[in-house]
């Protein structure tokens, strides 16, 4: 008999409601269903992408697999390993980093950041330094390390994030938006970094709002929205959903919501988001392939101020969209 | 072992981050000289003894200042930048990670102490005659240490309750005012007592006062010490507690 080969991350309908209380004097009681009923594996060594809009659910489930949140109903394994029961020894075998200023001993110096996690880790102390050179060398802040967080760059502190994120090598890395707010090139840099980690035989999962990012670094997506995982595949298959489907950009200028929602209820309109582009606004209308609706949807744009228009194949940014918007 | 390098490592680096937030520590130290300045003024009429009493008051009560307004302030800094969530997703022991901040803090209140006593001998002229300067020296560190394990205690509360940094602030001039720092205990009801017993500072203080004037300090040492390590060790026990229902209610973050 052949031993099956394991996932390494087993989310089995995981749910997460949140309770919050509003109002100041006659105080409710509100649930939030942040997370409803997912489920997901990755496999071993596998770059697995979590994408969804705003609020979509990413970094509840992110949470509940790293053990900072407890589910409300449903279950998770790293490695085998519960998640609630043996959160200890998944805490020991996972990095985490997240995007974004936060995260990091702003008045201590970045060897101090990592010296410190190193010790919270648990990383033996004779592998600490060689370590810690490495991971500085690997991000790029060989030369900078001794000076405090404060004055560093978002680029920077999301490098030091990584660095102290893999810092006691974890076989399973998590990572939540790790390029939000970082310019184009910090972010392709950061890209390679991750990609890197998947080529050194880690386990990642990785949230980002960018498709292009997604599509260029995951073997697998699973797209969010609301709570639940709308689809789930490999960027070809997610791009197939779509692949009968043809877009049509529409330049145009201070369009009104009226008409916006007039072309959505369009016949043969599949959905629409919009593009703001400086003064323009740029609608994406999607429509099944061979649907000439360019004519039909000028004609209703009868009045308002019309730039450019192009008609070109989808991509699975419009995959994306279309997923999202069928699911609103 | 690794547990002694953790806390120790710790301490150096919460007490470095500490002492570079210039804010607190001018705070730290300025702050207390102003009760140290009204005690004085108070104590002026009475004998050099009652002026040495307290000039010592007044620099424990920096001690204790810098530990329970710092802990709740601390913790929710820690919540605010988020790292309060990466030192739970650690798998150290939250005691391990917890103690040497709180430590940290205490030992911030060193400066306040010093200065207490230094504003006192320059303005006020009070003269530090110590006794017993060995008992003190044990004395002083102890009452540093018990203090910083009291503010353990309060910080692992704070973890699972967002507002309880207010509970920091809130505690900061009751504790002033019954572990005696500056006005003796057997002018309170006796109901009172039986808190103060329970409170390590009370202790402390006596301690430190014993060991300056030539009294016997060392139960008093005892207790302090005996007290800080029964705080510890409730922490210690509860925290998994705490832990899991933070997790459970979401309140680790500020979102
Ligand atoms: N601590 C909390 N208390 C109450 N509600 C919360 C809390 N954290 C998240 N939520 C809510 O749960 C939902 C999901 O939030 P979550 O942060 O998981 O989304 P996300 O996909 O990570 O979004 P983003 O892309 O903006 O990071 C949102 O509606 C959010 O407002
Ligand atoms: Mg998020």
């Amino acid at each position: 008999m052949t031993p099956v080969p394991r996932a390494v991350v087993e989310v089995r309908d995981l749910r997460r409601t949140y309770r919050t209380s509003t109002g100041v004097f006659r105080r409710r009681s509100v649930e939030i269903e942040a997370v409803r009923g997912v489920s997901f594996e990755i496999g071993e060594g596998e770059l697995f992408g979590l994408l969804g809009p705003n609020g979509a659910g990413k970094t509840t489930t992110i949470k509940m697999l790293i053990t900072l949140l407890i589910p409300t109903s449903g279950t998770a394994r790293v490695l085998g390993l519960d998640v609630v029961k043996d959160s200890r020894e998944v805490r020991k075998r996972i990095g985490y980093v997240f995007g974004g200023e936060r995260g990091l001993y702003e008045r201590l110096s970045a060897l101090d950041n990592l010296r410190y996690f190193a010790e919270l880790y648990a990383v033996p102390p004779r592998e600490q330094k060689p370590r810690i050179e490495a991971l500085l060398e690997l991000v790029g802040l060989k030369g900078r390390e001794k000076e405090r967080v404060e004055g560093y760059s978002r680029g920077m502190r999301q490098r030091l994030h990584i660095a102290r994120g893999i810092l006691h090598d974890p076989p399973v890395v998590f990572l939540d938006e790790p390029t939000i707010g970082v310019d184009p090139v910090g972010a392709r840099e950061l890209r390679a970094t991750i990609a890197s980690l998947a080529e050194a035989g880690k386990t990642v999962l990785l949230t980002t709002h960018y498709m292009f990012e997604a599509d260029s670094l995951c073997d697998r997506i699973a797209v969010i929205n609301k709570g639940e995982i709308v689809a789930e595949g490999t960027p070809r298959d997610l791009k197939s959903i779509v692949a009968d489907k043809t877009v049509v950009e529409i330049e145009t200028f201070g369009i009104a919501e009226e008409t916006i929602e007039k072309l959505r209820n369009a016949p043969g309109v599949a959905s629409i988001s919009i593009e703001e582009r400086d003064q323009a606004q740029v609608l994406l209308v999607q429509s099944a392939k061979g649907l000439e609706l360019t004519q039909t949807l000028l004609a209703m744009l009868e009045g308002t101020t019309v730039g450019r228009v192009a008609a070109r194949e989808p991509t699975l940014e419009d995959a994306y969209v279309a997923l999202v918007d069928t699911a609103a | 072992m690794s547990a002694v390098r953790l806390l120790a490592i710790g301490w150096v680096l919460h007490f470095k981050m500490l002492s570079r937030s210039s804010f607190n520590s001018v705070l730290g130290v300025v702050y207390p000289l102003f009760f140290a300045t009204v005690a004085f003024f108070l104590f002026r009429e009475g004998s050099p003894h009652a002026l040495l009493y307290a000039s010592l008051g007044a620099s424990v009560m920096g001690i204790w200042s810098a530990t329970s307004t710092a802990a709740g302030g601390a913790l929710q800094r820690e919540r605010w930048h988020g790292t309060l969530e990466l030192l739970v997703a650690a798998p150290a022991h939250f005691s391990l990670v917890m103690l040497p901040v709180t430590l940290a803090m205490s030992t911030i209140g060193i400066y306040s102490m010093a200065a207490t006593l230094l504003w006192g001998r320059l303005v006020f002229g009070i003269s530090l005659h110590i006794a017993h300067p060995l008992l003190f020296c044990l004395a002083v560190p102890v009452t540093i240490v018990s203090i910083g394990m009291c503010g353990f205690l309060l910080a692992v509360s704070f973890v699972r309750y967002r507002t309880a940094w207010a509970l920091g602030n809130l505690l900061e001039y009751p504790v002033w005012l019954i572990c005696g720092f500056l006005v003796p205990l057997s002018l309170f009801p006796g109901w009172v007592r039986p808190i103060s017993w329970l409170l390590a500072p009370t202790w402390g203080m006596r301690a430190i006062r014993e060991a300056a004037i030539g009294g016997s300090a060392l139960p008093d040492i005892g207790m302090c010490a005996g007290l800080g390590a029964a705080y510890t060790l409730i922490g210690v026990l509860v925290v998994g507690r705490l832990l899991h229902s933070a997790r459970a209610r979401a309140t680790l973050s500020l979102t």
